[in-house]
C-alpha cells in the first residue's frame, strides 16, 4: 500500500497541550458546523492530534485540515470528506481548518491541473484509517478485548459481544500513544458513506455572511496599502518617473520603485514576469493611494529585445522576448502566413502526405481564438511583512511551493524563515500559480519598513495579465471514394506557445496522422488559464469533427464513437493518451440523458462535443435557439467522468460553472491588443457572460464506476465551447471559426 | 478629511475621511466590514452591492459625503444571524463556489425581493444582471431566489 505519509515520517502522534494548535492563527480556523458553532468548540489544550490532518478533542469534536488551496473547487469540503470516511467519523461532528503551507505534514499543496482530490486522494484516506486504527487499538486494549473485535460507526467505537461502546474523544488522547501501523487497510467503494453523498459547502455560512476569507479582507494593525503602477502597454518600460507630488498627498507615506526580478534572476516556470520595474505608491488606505498613483508623473520607453533562460523543473529553456508593440490584428494576419507553412512535426503516423495526395476529398479549416484575461473576481493581492531575515504572506495563490521557492531565491531568505498562509481565493483559474505578486509585496514591505497589503485595482489586473495565449489551429481530413477517413492533419500555433496536444483523439484513430505546432515569441504574458491549451484546442478540433461528420452524412456522435472504437480495437501508435472506453462512455451518456436523435421543441437547435483532458472525460450537448435576434443557448446537457465523485452536488456545481464559463468566454471572451496596449481594462468594456445570458437548464451526469477519483475542475470546460460553435451551426447555418463567436453575429 | 456620522446595520458610526471616498471603502477599511467586495471600482460587477434606505446601490460609486442620514444595511446586517431567507435559500442551494461575488449577489437578491416578492424569471434576469459571478454559480442564484422568494 502506499503509505505516503508513513514513509515521509510526518505522522506526528503526540498528545498536543497548553494552546498546541497547528495554527495559532484564528483567522484561518472553520468552525464549520452550525451546531458546534452554537456549541462553542474546546479549549485548545483539550485537542490531540493525530497527524497532519486529524485532531480530535476530548469532547469528541474532530478537525480536520484541507491541506490544498481553495479557489471554488470546494477542496475545503471535499478533501476532508475523504478524511472522515476512513476514519468513520460523523461528518456533523467535523470541522475543517484551512492548513498553513506546510511541506513536512502535506502532499502537493497546489490548487490546479484538476489535480487536488487526484493527488491527495491516497495520502488522505491512509491519514483517516490509520487514525481510526489507533482508535480501535486503543478501545481494545482499554477493554482487553482483541482488536479485530473493535469496530467503528459514525464516530463511535464499539464492541459488540460486551454491549460496550465510547466515542473517538474518550479514546483520542490513549489512541495517540500508540504505534502508527504500517499499513492499514481502506474501505471498499460500497461501504462509502460520506464520500459520494452531497456535503454542504464547509465555509457556505461563512460565505452568505460576509465573514473575512479572502486575501483582500486581510488585515493588521499598522499595515499599510500598496499600490503599483506598471507600463501601459507590453513592450514598454520604466524611462523616469516623479512622485514628489503623489508623494504629498493625504495618506501617502512613500513612492519608490522596485524590480521584480534583476538582471541575473534565473527565472523558474512560474515566474512569470510581465513588467520588471515598477513604481509603487505606499499609504494609510487604499482610496488614498488610488488619488495619489493619478499624481504620479512617470515615462516609459520601449524594450530592447531579450534573451533569458528559465529553469522549468531542472530543464532549462531560453525564452526570447521580443521588442516592440504588438497587435491582436497583427497577430491574425500572422496566423494567417503560418496557416500556410510547415512547422514543427510533433507525431507523424502512416503517410499522411501520400494519403492526402490520394484523396477523393479533403476538408480544411482553420480556427482563431484571442488573449483571454483571467479575471477573477478577486483582484491579485497579498500581505506581507517582510524584513530581512524572515518573511511571513498572507495571501491568495494556488501555488504555494513554487511561489516559496522563487521568493527564497529572490529575497535571499531560507525557506524555513518563509511562512505562507493561504487565504480563501477569490477565483484563480491559473493566475494565481503566478507568485510576482508575493514578491512585489515582498519588496515593498521591505523597502517600506511595514507590513503592507499590496492590492491590485481591476485595471491593474486585468492589463497586468497572465493571458491565455492567442491560438490558431489548422485541420485537414481526407477522405478516400468510399468516404473512409484515410488521414488526418493538425497544425497549431499561438503567441507564444501552440495549442496542440498531439497525442490525443483522433490521434490513435487515423491510420495517417501528422501533427504540427508552430510558436511566435510575443512580449506579452502568458500562463496557465482553465485547461491550458486544451480551452482552445477542443474548440477547434470538435468543431472540425462536426463540419467532417456532415461531409461524410454521419451523425456526428456516431462519427466520434467509430473512431473511438478504431483506437479501441486497432490502436495507431503506441502512445494515445486517453482510454477510448471511458470518451466513448460520456458520448454514449449524454447522448441518452440529451435524447440525441429525437426530436427537440421548437426551435431548439442541437450542438455535440467531447473531450478528454487532466485525466477526465467530458461530453454536452447543447440546445439553442435564437432569441431578441441573438444566438442563445437555453440548455444544456452534460455528461462527465472523473471516476469516484466525492461530493455529487459540488460537482455538478463545478460542471454548470464550467459550463456557463465556456459559454461565456466562447461566444465574448476576448482581450484585445492594440499598440502593445490592452484595450478592455475593465468589466465595462471586458464583456463577461450575466444571468440573462447563462442557460435556463444544465443537467449534470456522471458516469458512475469505482475508478480513484480523476479531476473535475478542467475537464467540462473545453468541450463546451465545441458544442457552442456547432450549436451555432445548427442554428444559424452559419460556421464559426473565429472567437470570440458573438463578434460574428448578425446584428 | 471631514467627519462623517453614518447609520451603518443599525448602528452610530463615525469615520473621519476624505468626503469623496467611496463608501465601499469606508466600510472596508474604516468600519472593518469587509464583506462587502472590491470588484472593479465602476459599478459593474455588483460585489460591492450594499443596501441604502432598503435600495441596492453600488458603493464603489457613492461618495460619503452623500450618504447623509440615509441607512446603510451590508452583508453583515442583512439578518442577526444569517438567517435571511435569502442566506438560507444561498446555503440550501450550495450556490457559492469561490464565494468573492456572493455578498453582492445576496444583497442584490433580498433588495429585489423586498420590492417584488414573486418575481418572474425574466424579472429576475434583469434585476440581477448587473452582479457578475466569474464562477459562473447564475444557475443556482436564480434557483436560490426563487426558493427564497416562495418562503
Amino acid at each position: 500500500m502506499d503509505n505516503n505519509y508513513n514513509r515521509r515520517s510526518f505522522i506526528k502522534v503526540t498528545a498536543l497541550s497548553g494552546g498546541g494548535m497547528l495554527l495559532g492563527f484564528n483567522w484561518f480556523v472553520n468552525r464549520t458546523q452550525r451546531q458546534i458553532n452554537a456549541a462553542g468548540t474546546p479549549a485548545d489544550s483539550d485537542w490531540t492530534e493525530f497527524n497532519g490532518y486529524i485532531s480530535i478533542s476530548s469532547d469528541n469534536v474532530i478537525r480536520i485540515m484541507a491541506p490544498n488551496p481553495e479557489f471554488g473547487q470546494n477542496v475545503k469540503t471535499s478533501l476532508p470528506m475523504i478524511v472522515a470516511e476512513e476514519l468513520d467519523a460523523d461528518w456533523g461532528t467535523v470541522v475543517v481548518e484551512q492548513a498553513s503551507f506546510d511541506t513536512s505534514l502535506y502532499v502537493r499543496q497546489f490548487a490546479g491541473g484538476s489535480q487536488s482530490v487526484r493527488t491527495t486522494w491516497k495520502p488522505l484516506r491512509n491519514a483517516g484509517a490509520s487514525a481510526r486504527h489507533l482508535l480501535r487499538q486503543a478501545a481494545a486494549n482499554a477493554w482487553n478485548v482483541p482488536f479485530d473485535e473493535v469496530s467503528t460507526n459514525s464516530g463511535k467505537l464499539i464492541h459488540e459481544k460486551s454491549g460496550k461502546s465510547a466515542s473517538y474523544g474518550e479514546f483520542a488522547t490513549a489512541a495517540a500513544s500508540l504505534t502508527v501501523p504500517k499499513d492499514v487497510s481502506l474501505k471498499s467503494p460500497a461501504d462509502f458513506r460520506i464520500i459520494r453523498q452531497s456535503q454542504k459547502n464547509v465555509d457556505g455560512h461563512k460565505i452568505v455572511t460576509g465573514k473575512p476569507m479572502f486575501g483582500m479582507d486581510y488585515t493588521e494593525p499598522g499595515m499599510l496599502i500598496a499600490m503599483i503602477e506598471h507600463p501601459p502597454a507590453f513592450g514598454l518600460k520604466l524611462k523616469s518617473w516623479d512622485g514628489s507630488r503623489a508623494r504629498r498627498m493625504p495618506g501617502i507615506k512613500d513612492v519608490f520603485t522596485i524590480s521584480v526580478f534583476p538582471e541575473g534572476y534565473e527565472r523558474e516556470s512560474f515566474d512569470t514576469r510581465t513588467f520588471n520595474e515598477l513604481v509603487v505608491v505606499v499609504g494609510n488606505t487604499t482610496w488614498e493611494v488610488m488619488n495619489a498613483r493619478k499624481k504620479l508623473q512617470v515615462e516609459w520607453e520601449p524594450i530592447t529585445e531579450k534573451k533569458e533562460t528559465v529553469n522549468a523543473f531542472g530543464n532549462k529553456r531560453e525564452e526570447t522576448i521580443p521588442a516592440g508593440l504588438e497587435s491582436s490584428e497583427r497577430h491574425l494576419e500572422i496566423m494567417q502566413e503560418m496557416a500556410g507553412k510547415p512547422a514543427r512535426q510533433l507525431r507523424k503516423d502512416g503517410d499522411p502526405e501520400k494519403a492526402f495526395a490520394e484523396a477523393a476529398r479533403i476538408l480544411e479549416r482553420t480556427y482563431t481564438a484571442p488573449f483571454l484575461a483571467h479575471n477573477t473576481m478577486e483582484p491579485m493581492n497579498c500581505f506581507a511583512r517582510v524584513t530581512d531575515t524572515e518573511a511571513l504572506f498572507v495571501a491568495p495563490l494556488q501555488a504555494p511551493e513554487f511561489a516559496e521557492r522563487s521568493l527564497s531565491k529572490r529575497l535571499g531568505i531560507p525557506v524555513d524563515k518563509i511562512d505562507i498562509r493561504m487565504t480563501r481565493m477569490g477565483g484563480g483559474f491559473g493566475r494565481r500559480a503566478y507568485g510576482h505578486y508575493l514578491i512585489e509585496a515582498a519588496l515593498i514591505s521591505q523597502k517600506a519598513k511595514s507590513a503592507v497589503k499590496l492590492v491590485y485595482s481591476r485595471e491593474d489586473d486585468m492589463t497586468y495579465g497572465i493571458y491565455r495565449p492567442a491560438y490558431t489551429a489548422t485541420y485537414r481530413a481526407a477522405l478516400d471514394a468510399n468516404n473512409n477517413l484515410t488521414a488526418f492533419h493538425v497544425k497549431g500555433g499561438g503567441f507564444p506557445e501552440h495549442p496542440v496536444a498531439a497525442n490525443r483523439f483522433p490521434a490513435g484513430a487515423v491510420d495517417n496522422y501528422l501533427a504540427e505546432g508552430w510558436e511566435m515569441p510575443s512580449n506579452i504574458t502568458i500562463g496557465a488559464f482553465r485547461a491550458p491549451r486544451s480551452n482552445f484546442i477542443a474548440c477547434a478540433e470538435q468543431s472540425f469533427l462536426d463540419e467532417l461528420a456532415e461531409l461524410m452524412g454521419k451523425d456526428p456522435i456516431d462519427l466520434r464513437l467509430e473512431l473511438l472504437q478504431r483506437a479501441k480495437d486497432r490502436p495507431v501508435g503506441t502512445s494515445n493518451d486517453y482510454d477510448a472506453d471511458r470518451y466513448a462512455g460520456v458520448l454514449k451518456l449524454v447522448r441518452e440523458k440529451s435524447g440525441w436523435g429525437n426530436s427537440t421543441a421548437n426551435g431548439l437547435h442541437r450542438g455535440v462535443a467531447a473531450y478528454f483532458c487532466h485525466n477526465s472525460y467530458a461530453a454536452h450537448v447543447i440546445d439553442m435557439r435564437m432569441r431578441d435576434g441573438q444566438p442563445y443557448v437555453e440548455q444544456v446537457f452534460s455528461a462527465v467522468d472523473c471516476g469516484i465523485v466525492v461530493n455529487p452536488d459540488a460537482a455538478s456545481n463545478m460542471v454548470e460553472g464550467a459550463v456557463v464559463d465556456g459559454i461565456g468566454n466562447a461566444l465574448y471572451g476576448e482581450l484585445r491588443i492594440k499598440d502593445g496596449a490592452p484595450q478592455q481594462r475593465n468589466f465595462n468594456t471586458y464583456k463577461m457572460i450575466r444571468m440573462h445570458e447563462v442557460p435556463k437548464k444544465v443537467e449534470a451526469h456522471f458516469v458512475r464506476n469505482d475508478i480513484d477519483p480523476t479531476g473535475l475542475g478542467e475537464p467540462p470546460f473545453p468541450p463546451v465551447f465545441g458544442a457552442v460553435a456547432n450549436a451555432l451551426y445548427k442554428t444559424t447555418g452559419k460556421r464559426f471559426y473565429k472567437q470570440p463567436f458573438s463578434a460574428g453575429f448578425e446584428t | 478629511m471631514a467627519k462623517f456620522n453614518l447609520k451603518v446595520n443599525g448602528e452610530s458610526r463615525q469615520v473621519d475621511v476624505d468626503p469623496s471616498t467611496p463608501v465601499l471603502w469606508v466600510l472596508r477599511e474604516h468600519l472593518n466590514l469587509t464583506g462587502t467586495k472590491y470588484g472593479c471600482g465602476v459599478a459593474s460587477c455588483g460585489a460591492c452591492t450594499i443596501h441604502l434606505e432598503g435600495m441596492p446601490v453600488r458603493s464603489c460609486q457613492l461618495p460619503v459625503s452623500s450618504v447623509k442620514q440615509q441607512e446603510i444595511t451590508t452583508i453583515e446586517g442583512l439578518s442577526a444571524s444569517g438567517d435571511h431567507p435569502v442566506q438560507e435559500a444561498w446555503i440550501e442551494h450550495d450556490v457559492a463556489q469561490c464565494g468573492y461575488c456572493q455578498a453582492g449577489q445576496i444583497m442584490s437578491a433580498a433588495a429585489l425581493l423586498k420590492n417584488n416578492p414573486n418575481p418572474s424569471e425574466e424579472d429576475i434576469e434583469a434585476f440581477m444582471t448587473g452582479n457578475i459571478c466569474r464562477c459562473g454559480t447564475y444557475l443556482r442564484i436564480k434557483q436560490a431566489i426563487v426558493a427564497a422568494s416562495q418562503k
